[in-house]
């Protein structure tokens, strides 16, 4: 699943182009709300799977590092009311740390108890945002959506691009972590931490680093939400939905590479957009776990483990016919 | 060195010295503390009391990954290869890790390739190591220290549930290695193995060094005898 230089960026630029087109054509502004519902799931996806899929370690406080994404641009927004790409810089480098810190802390645990402890720690920051007034505290706080949309005919079609932008970086550099040296160290890491350390990886240096990449960007996919939602309260910040859904995305597109979070979040997040306004938006969640049944129990790696499968299979039955022949 | 778990001396100041290029046999009943003793110089554990020095230099309380940079690679008892990846990537990472610092820039997949043709090893590159039968999952092991381009390996029981002609071909392999120039500390239960390959062997009991010397020397000794066989 290397696409290689010449085609990424090609890709990205003309995803970015055509959503730029979109904003001109389009005039129902319900789209660009579910756009953005399904990429800021593209960024939580991939980034999830940065330290859950690169580097095998399971992650259950997505919703605490997207929070504090948040509460980042809610408390710099008030305090100095700096502009959004100021805030979505601060909310990356203050998850990032929480990251940082709190892969330090729990990273010596293995498996199910790293899981348990992340989940924990989200559970702390939401009782922390409870109990801090500036930002709101219980009752949740009220942001204003700037009047100026820049060249856009709303905030929301400026927020759609925004987003549209934040999820090619990301995409961008989890592709760059997989396919470099750092994503071969991680990769044995998942394998076997004790044989990595033995052949020169650099273990915790490189799971801190995971750890910060992947708080720092689901800082980021947090940081414009107070501008998309305009109130924020510690129950939806802290929503199970969006740990639930950063786990289940990248599982169902497939963990081993950078792509499958991506088809993951487009695949759920789209089905649940559609299932909301169609059916029901309690149905949604059903939708999302039975998916995510259905796939661990039918296809572990998922839809890019689906494909590979598939092209092996293809690729030894074109030798066996080809051995058939000159026999 | 002394290496205490609990209060239970698993290492009782056993005092160890390799020369340059010379291949070591390390012996003795089960837990004598071999692998505890290896595992303090790979950096796995670090030792309680005493010192690690590697080529001049104390290496005492490194971290793992910085003996392995420095040199020091070694094989596990049990296979641990790296599952999602295929037999030449596995050589591929000591290679950009282990080995990267001390040999400057390279062409990683042909260095790869390279050992593997010393080990006749080619045809398997592009197999996933998952798939490897318990023989080549060793030699795989033993292609992985070598792709580390280590001064010193560290060998723990590459042998172990072999039939004796691939013990043989386990043993060339560590042949070829000494032959350019590694130092190998072998950990083995299988005698004919030790003692074919080993110049110097050293005896461990209840982790205490209770004798050392040529082969011949440790099979005439009577305290190894009584260590292995009882009175």
């Amino acid at each position: 699943m290397k696409a290689p230089l010449l085609t990424f960026w090609p890709c990205a630029i003309a995803i970015f182009a055509a959503g730029f087109i979109f904003t001109l054509i389009a005039d129902n502004e319900f789209y660009f709300f579910a756009s953005y519902v399904v990429l800021q799931a593209v960024i939580m996806a991939t980034a999830w799977n940065i330290l859950g899929g690169f580097t095998g370690y399971v992650n259950f406080g997505s919703a605490g590092f997207f929070a504090v994404g948040a509460y980042t641009t809610i408390a710099l927004n008030k305090a100095f009311g700096l502009p959004l790409p100021f805030l979505i810089l601060g909310a990356a480098i203050c998850s990032g740390i929480v990251g940082l810190a709190a892969g330090y802390l729990t990273l010596r645990l293995k498996g199910v108890y790293f899981a348990i402890a992340t989940l924990a720690m989200s559970i702390v920051f939401e009782t922390i945002a409870n109990n801090w007034e500036y930002v709101g505290g219980a009752s949740g706080a009220y942001i204003l959506t700037p009047d100026d949309s820049l060249f856009f005919d709303s905030y929301i079609e400026l927020l759609f691009m925004l987003i549209l932008t934040l999820a090619i970086g990301s995409a961008a550099v989890a592709r760059y972590m997989s396919s470099s040296r750092m994503g071969r160290g991680l990769a044995a890491i998942r394998d076997d931490e004790v044989a990595a350390e033995c052949n020169g990886v650099p273990t915790l240096k490189l799971k801190l680093i995971s750890a910060s990449v992947m708080g720092a960007m689901m800082g980021v996919a947090g940081a414009p939400y107070p501008f998309f939602v305009t109130y924020v309260d510690p129950v939806s910040a802290f929503n199970l939905l969006i740990a639930v859904n950063a786990i289940a995305m990248p599982m169902i597109g497939g963990t081993a590479s950078w792509i499958g979070p991506i088809i993951g979040a487009l695949l759920v997040g789209g089905a649940q957009e559609i299932i909301t306004v169609t059916i029901s938006s309690e149905m949604n969640l059903l939708v999302v776990g039975v998916m995510l049944v259905a796939f661990i129990t039918l296809a572990p790696k998922g839809i890019v483990g689906l494909y590979q499968d598939y092209r092996k299979k293809k690729r030894r039955q074109g030798t066996n016919q080809f051995s058939r022949l000159t026999a | 060195m002394t290496k205490m778990f609990g209060g239970f001396v698993a290492l009782d100041s056993v005092s160890l010295h390799l020369n340059q290029g010379e291949r070591l046999g390390l012996i003795g009943p089960n837990g004598s503390g071999k692998t505890t003793m290896i595992n303090c110089i790979s950096g796995a554990l670090n030792s309680d009391g005493g010192s690690v020095l590697f080529r001049g230099k104390q290496i005492q309380g490194l971290p793992a990954y910085q003996r392995a940079r420095m040199g020091i690679a070694r094989s596990f008892q049990i296979p641990r290869p790296f599952r999602s990846m295929t037999v030449l990537e596995n050589l591929c990472l000591p290679i950009e890790y282990a080995a990267a610092g001390r040999i400057g820039p390279l062409n990683v997949r042909e260095q790869g390739m390279e050992i593997l043709e010393t080990i006749s090893f080619v045809d398997r590159a592009d197999e996933l190591s998952a798939d490897l039968t318990q023989v080549d999952l060793r030699k795989l092991e033993l292609a992985r220290a070598m792709a580390a381009k280590p001064t010193l390996l560290v060998s723990d029981e590459a042998m172990a549930g072999l039939s004796s002609s691939e013990v043989d071909e386990v043993l060339e392999i560590l042949m070829v290695l000494n032959g350019r120039g590694v130092a190998v500390i072998m950990i083995e239960h299988i005698m004919r193995a030790v003692m074919r390959f080993s110049e110097r062997i050293v005896v461990l009991d209840a982790g205490k060094k209770i004798a050392e010397g040529t082969p011949d020397e440790i099979v005439q000794n009577p305290d190894v005898e009584r260590a292995y066989l009882g009175q």
